[in-house]
């Protein structure tokens, strides 16, 4: 992919970004902070090339402790979001 | 051309990081109502799933199959599976990944949701550190990214030269990431209450501060030129120290704002990254979580009618207000948690405002009680959440709904603020700023102009409070506890609101 792509990729992304964000309820604003770290670790990809190259061994091993940092973010984020969005309940018994 | 070839990869890995960054923008969309959310995290699970299987598969075929990994045209030519590799590396991935994601879990699991704003704080550094160690990595090691040339001049060993406009992307990248982390550090440290919430103001510090962004900028462009270990190491350190300096001047009440910055940073990082990578599901990734965190600050500041520059800038709620100490003396209505339960048990309607000292002192739970009894004598519960109420976006009503208090009572302020005048009370509880009504006629006051919840146009207000003597976020007194209409209830807000619950009882 050229430069001029990868920008044009960006910058739509942006815009849905904008759009997608704006309507996610404000009750929910705890959670997507949530989700969105954990989807912010896909930098995870860059870790794992680098943990599987040949090559440098230095690069290796700070891949390696990026693949254990992005994975904590992932696992975490993930659980976390999960959990909290289960406790969001409607009024379905009169006490809820 | 040697750079598109570099970056060159087949179709299905393409496609495959696409289908990955649509999954996350679905998972975001999913938070636009409770009902759909479930599925959209589990969208963003798959999405991520797929990012992780496909770089692994590719890196598999890449790392057996390429013979002459410092060929970067050779390392874009796949030939196919190849069966005998060497899968050595893929057992530490996989270590790694096991250590991380069982850390991860069990954190998700013990955490309680008041820690909420910490945990996310620490959840923006690991990425912020990640997203260094990627930069670290791909600087050391360009030609597995893809992104440098093997030049053998004729005299001498060869070298490898990065792509000047990867070392750009690389810079920007690990800077940011260096921001995100320091700075995310500072913010748990000052949220988990390891540090005063206090603002730490440096003499000069706005020099400061704009002199090394300043020197990082200059220090990236120069690394175009340049690309020795110093340079790189240079921007990496003071990174690093302008995350720290930027976050130590920002006071407690400002940390919505913080955390929702630090969340957009740490997606910027991730988009630099996939830049560098020519990564799609990154760029995609990064662009929405950087908008999202924008988008959340913008929320915050609004709600607080601050702008964003004075947010940065920071020092609010550093001066403590001349009006302190003449409030002490002013008379006001102390009632009992008897008192209280009366007054609620008579009402038509109750709503319920929550603040910071609710998730301080744990009284969700209580609360709720309460609502319950209330209920069961016929009266209506409303709860309204100001943007800003507790440390981070939406704090108070993931604390609400911990409680099992069902979605459709929690009221956000504009679609609740009208209601005020038709209610008999409003329980006010652990929150002080958002309740000031000087916010809308004094206009010397540094909270003037927020918006805020009208609770003074109910006939009642029963304000709990730990004592009169302390003053919210902002440093200022509070009109609303002197008014004719007001009760103070003043105790611990989980005491108090057990004692109401007994009296109701």
């Amino acid at each position: 992919m050229d430069f001029i792509s990868i920008l044009s990729i960006f910058v739509l992304a942006c815009f849905v970004g904008y759009y997608v964000v704006w309507s996610v309820t404000p009750a929910l604003h705890t959670p997507l902070m949530s989700v969105t770290n954990a989807i912010s670790s896909v930098i995870v990809v860059g870790a794992l090339i680098a943990s599987a190259a040949a090559g440098s061994a230095s690069s290796k091993w700070l891949g390696l402790a990026a693949v254990t940092l992005a994975s904590i973010n992932i696992f975490g984020g993930f659980a976390v979001t999960h959990r909290m969005l289960a406790m969001y309940k409607k009024k379905d018994r009169k006490n809820g | 051309m040697a750079e598109a070839a570099a970056h060159a990869q087949p179709a299905w890995v393409l496609l495959a990081y696409l289908i990955a960054g649509v999954c996350f923008i679905l998972a975001l969309r999913g938070l636009s109502s409770p009902e759909s959310s479930q599925r959209g995290n589990r969208l963003g699970m798959i999405g991520m799933a797929i990012a992780v299987l496909t770089t692994l598969v590719t890196r598999y075929v890449d790392r057996v199959c390429v013979t002459a990994p410092g060929d970067p045209v050779a390392a874009s030519r796949y030939t196919g599976w190849c069966a005998q590799g060497n899968l050595e590396p893929y057992l530490w991935i996989l270590l790694a990944i096991a250590i991380g994601g069982s850390i991860g879990i069990v954190t998700a699991r013990r955490i309680q949701m008041t820690a909420m704003p910490q945990l996310v704080a620490a959840f923006h550094s690991l990425v912020g550190m990640a997203a260094v160690l990627v930069g670290a990595a791909a600087y050391l090691n360009p030609e597995a990214f893809g992104i440098a040339v093997r030049v053998t001049p004729i005299l001498g060993p060869s070298i490898i030269n990065i792509f000047p406009q990867s070392r750009i992307e690389m810079g920007l990248g690990v800077a940011i990431g260096a921001i995100t982390f320091s700075g995310s550090v500072i913010a748990f440290l000052k949220l988990n209450g390891n540090m005063s919430g206090k603002p730490i103001l440096l003499p000069l510090r706005h020099v400061i501060n704009l002199g090394t962004l300043a020197a990082i900028l200059i220090l990236i462009a120069y690394f175009t030129h340049d690309q020795s270990p110093l340079i790189f190491g240079l921007i990496v350190a003071l990174s690093f120290a302008i995350g720290f300096l930027l976050i130590i001047p920002i006071g407690g009440a400002d940390m919505p704002v913080v955390i929702s910055m630090l969340n957009s940073y740490s997606g910027w990082a991730a988009a630099a990254m996939g830049f560098t990578l020519h990564n799609s599901a990154m760029i995609i990734t990064g662009a929405l979580v950087g908008s999202s965190g924008a988008i959340l600050s913008y929320i915050m500041c609004r709600a607080m009618n601050r702008s964003f520059i004075s947010v940065i800038a920071g020092g609010f709620g550093a001066v403590a207000s001349s009006g302190e100490a003449a409030a002490i003396d002013r008379p006001y209505k102390r009632g009992s948690a008897e008192d209280a339960a009366f007054l609620m048990a008579q009402a038509d309607q109750v709503i319920i405002v929550p603040g910071y000292g609710m998730a301080v002192s744990q009284a969700q739970h209580a609360l709720r009680e309460m609502a319950d009894q209330l209920k069961a004598k016929g009266v209506r519960v409303k709860y309204a959440i100001h943007p800003v109420a507790g440390r981070m976006p939406g704090h108070m009503n993931v604390l609400l709904a911990e409680a099992n208090v069902p979605y459709d009572e929690v009221f956000e302020l504009e679609d609740i603020n009208s209601e005020f005048a038709q209610t008999d009370v409003a329980f006010v509880i652990g929150a002080n700023d958002v309740t000031n009504p000087a916010a809308k006629t004094d206009k010397s006051s540094p909270i003037y102009g927020m918006p805020v919840l009208d609770v003074e146009k109910a006939r009642t207000v029963l304000f709990v409070k730990r004592s009169m003597g302390g003053v919210g976020y902002a440093g200022v007194d509070n009109e609303l506890f002197y008014r004719d209409n007001t009760m103070m209830l003043l105790a611990d807000a989980k005491k108090m609101v057990e004692e109401i619950v007994k009296a109701l009882g």
